[in-house]
């Protein structure tokens, strides 16, 4: 028995070695390797001038503007993407899980937003809002230059992340709508509870655990907005976000201390996140897997 | 009464569903519609073309770097799916069905892996690639592939694998199979379903990936279609290649579109089961 259970252990650590070693080295060392470089200047231009500066990076960006300007940036575009997700995510889950035709089909239409490429979809809305090969402004008898602007450029980015993810959010909260049991719903319809009623009073705090979990998933995955402003604005207008920047640094300006430490910063934002999440939800979480 | 809240009921979803197709739909259109259009009529603001034309296809085809970028998005999509699948089927099965310290480790390590931000690791793997010369090249993109498609991979099988029936892999161990026997001979087929299901959704993930293309890529060698198409900037400069683009986004959005939408069951299964069960 004993036999069998350490040669169960050995296999378990067999199979998993190659994928653990393949996320070890694409992942864990390079977190790492970025926080040692970013205790140096390193700028790929000027080689030689490569030095331990110890928190200078951290210094130097913390007090520049730049960086709270794209952390603000990408605050505004996380917050009201993930919102506005979830008032149109429910409704959409909502016709999808009552649907009784065409269901197929809906669900089918829902899948598109999520498959179609983001550079794509971001194209796509690039050339419909632009003034002289769009549709919007003939639609809305409008001469507006969407992009040139930083607040209507910050409506077609949040536009175009809702079509592409509201399906997803969508998604996850029908599979949520699935655990609300029938009878419940029936009981609460018998002692004159009316629609709205039903939705705040029985089926929401029912779905609590589904709905922390997609707007967790979304606003982790909205933090590091990329694809949809580089298309759009490329960070112009004012529009700069966290990811963004640290492309521009790293890859545009060559600086790798620099960079690093804004990969840094843009990774302790993530931990924050997810520290706030699960402190501040976490209880509900746990209790709603104890409701199962 | 009863008769009219159902007529009632089913108009009114009805319009819902009509609604959502047409929301899910509008973009995936409007960029058909641009890239059938023929260069003078593209400024003429009109959501549908007047009259239709392949010329911008024939264009991008004819291309040099087009087509080039389109075998590079095959290529390294095919086989970072096949890597992220094969590996993580092993360690989902070991996280599954084996006693070992570390499994739930394992398995949270690999969702928080999902959840950070790919650009923080793209200056460092950007620095390591000119060292060891795999900037530009399939393999440095399909090694940092792994960071997203083998944690959904591990995720989404593990989900499934839990429901698979295991008395069968017990009784033919019972029989004198090992465990490795059994479980090429009694599993594998029955989680292909799953194994499909998360093949189809790697395979989304490394198509769409841009960061990743535009930051580890500068040539023809290993610039995939995403990448190419933002920096597209056409036979002349004095022409905005808008149908040229829309052409060559059809061409990469269409084909996964059609897997997305035949095996769209599947799809819903992985992505929730694994987020909502999880």
């Amino acid at each position: 028995m004993n036999q069998k259970k350490s040669n169960e252990r050995r296999l378990g650590w067999l199979l998993c070695a190659p994928a653990v070693t393949a996320l070890l080295v694409v992942t864990a060392y390079p977190i790492l390797y970025a926080l040692w470089l970013s205790l140096f200047r390193y700028d790929l231009r000027f080689p030689e001038q490569r030095a331990f500066i110890g928190l200078d990076n951290y210094v130097s960006i913390l007090t520049s503007e730049v960086w709270w300007h794209a952390l603000g940036n990408t605050l505004i575009l996380t917050i009201s993407s993930v919102s506005l997700e979830l008032l149109l995510g429910f409704p959409l889950a909502l016709i999808m899980h009552h649907t009784l035709f065409w269901r197929r089909a809906v669900r089918a239409a829902t899948l598109i937003p999520y498959a179609m490429v983001t550079v794509v979809a971001a194209l796509a809305w690039k050339f419909a809002f632009d003034p002289t090969t769009g549709f919007v402004n003939a639609l809305l008898g409008m001469e507006q230059v969407w992009l040139t602007q930083r607040w209507s450029a910050f409506l077609v980015i949040i536009l175009t992340e809702i079509w592409k993810t509201t399906p997803f959010m969508a998604l996850l909260l029908m599979a949520g709508l699935t655990l609300v049991p029938h009878d419940l719903i029936q009981a609460a319809r018998v002692d004159g509870a009316n629609a709205w009623q039903r939705f705040i009073k029985i089926i929401v705090p029912l779905m609590k655990p589904a709905i922390l979990v997609a707007v967790l998933f979304r606003t982790l995955d909205a933090f590091r907005i990329f694809d949809t402003v580089f298309i759009l604005t490329r960070g112009a207008q004012g529009t700069e976000t966290v990811s963004l920047l640290g492309y521009n640094t790293f890859i545009v300006s060559l600086n790798l201390g620099l960079g690093s430490a804004v990969s840094v910063l843009i990774f302790i934002g993530v931990l924050i996140i997810s520290v706030l999440f699960i402190k501040g939800f976490g209880a509900s979480l746990t209790q709603g897997e104890k409701a199962e | 009464m009863r008769m009219r809240n159902d007529l009632m009921g089913r108009v009114f979803w009805g319009m819902g569903n009509l609604m959502v197709m047409a929301y899910a739909l509008l973009p995936v259109l409007w960029i058909i519609s641009l890239s059938l259009k023929q260069s003078r009529h593209l400024n003429d603001q009109r959501f549908f073309p007047q009259t239709i034309s392949l010329e911008n296809y024939r264009i991008i085809f004819s291309d040099m770097q087009f087509p080039a970028a389109l075998w590079n998005s095959l290529g390294i999509a095919v086989i970072s799916t096949v890597l992220a699948v094969t590996l993580g089927m092993f360690a989902a099965y070991a996280i599954v069905r084996l006693e070992f310290p570390g499994r739930r480790l394992i398995l949270a390590g690999a969702l928080a892996t999902a959840m950070f931000p790919s650009v923080v690791i793209i200056g460092p793997i950007f620095n390591m690639w000119r060292t060891v010369g795999l900037f530009d090249t399939w393999l440095g993109l399909i090694i940092p592939y792994m960071t997203f498609a083998l944690p959904l991979a591990i995720w989404i099988l593990s989900a499934f694998f839990r429901e698979i029936p295991w008395e069968l892999d017990k009784a033919a161990r019972v029989d004198g199979a090992t465990p490795w026997q059994a479980f090429i001979r009694v599993i594998v087929p029955l989680a292909a379903p799953a194994i499909f299901t998360a093949a189809i959704l790697v395979f989304i993930f490394a198509w769409n990936d841009f960061l990743f293309a535009i930051s580890l890529t500068s040539t023809n060698n290993a610039r995939t279609v995403p990448a190419v198409i933002a920096f597209f900037t056409g036979s002349s400069r004095f022409e905005l290649p808008t149908g040229l683009i829309a052409a060559a986004s059809v061409v990469i959005t269409v084909p996964v579109l059609i897997i997305v939408l035949i095996f769209q069951q599947r799809i819903v299964a992985g992505l929730t089961s694994g987020a909502v069960k999880g």
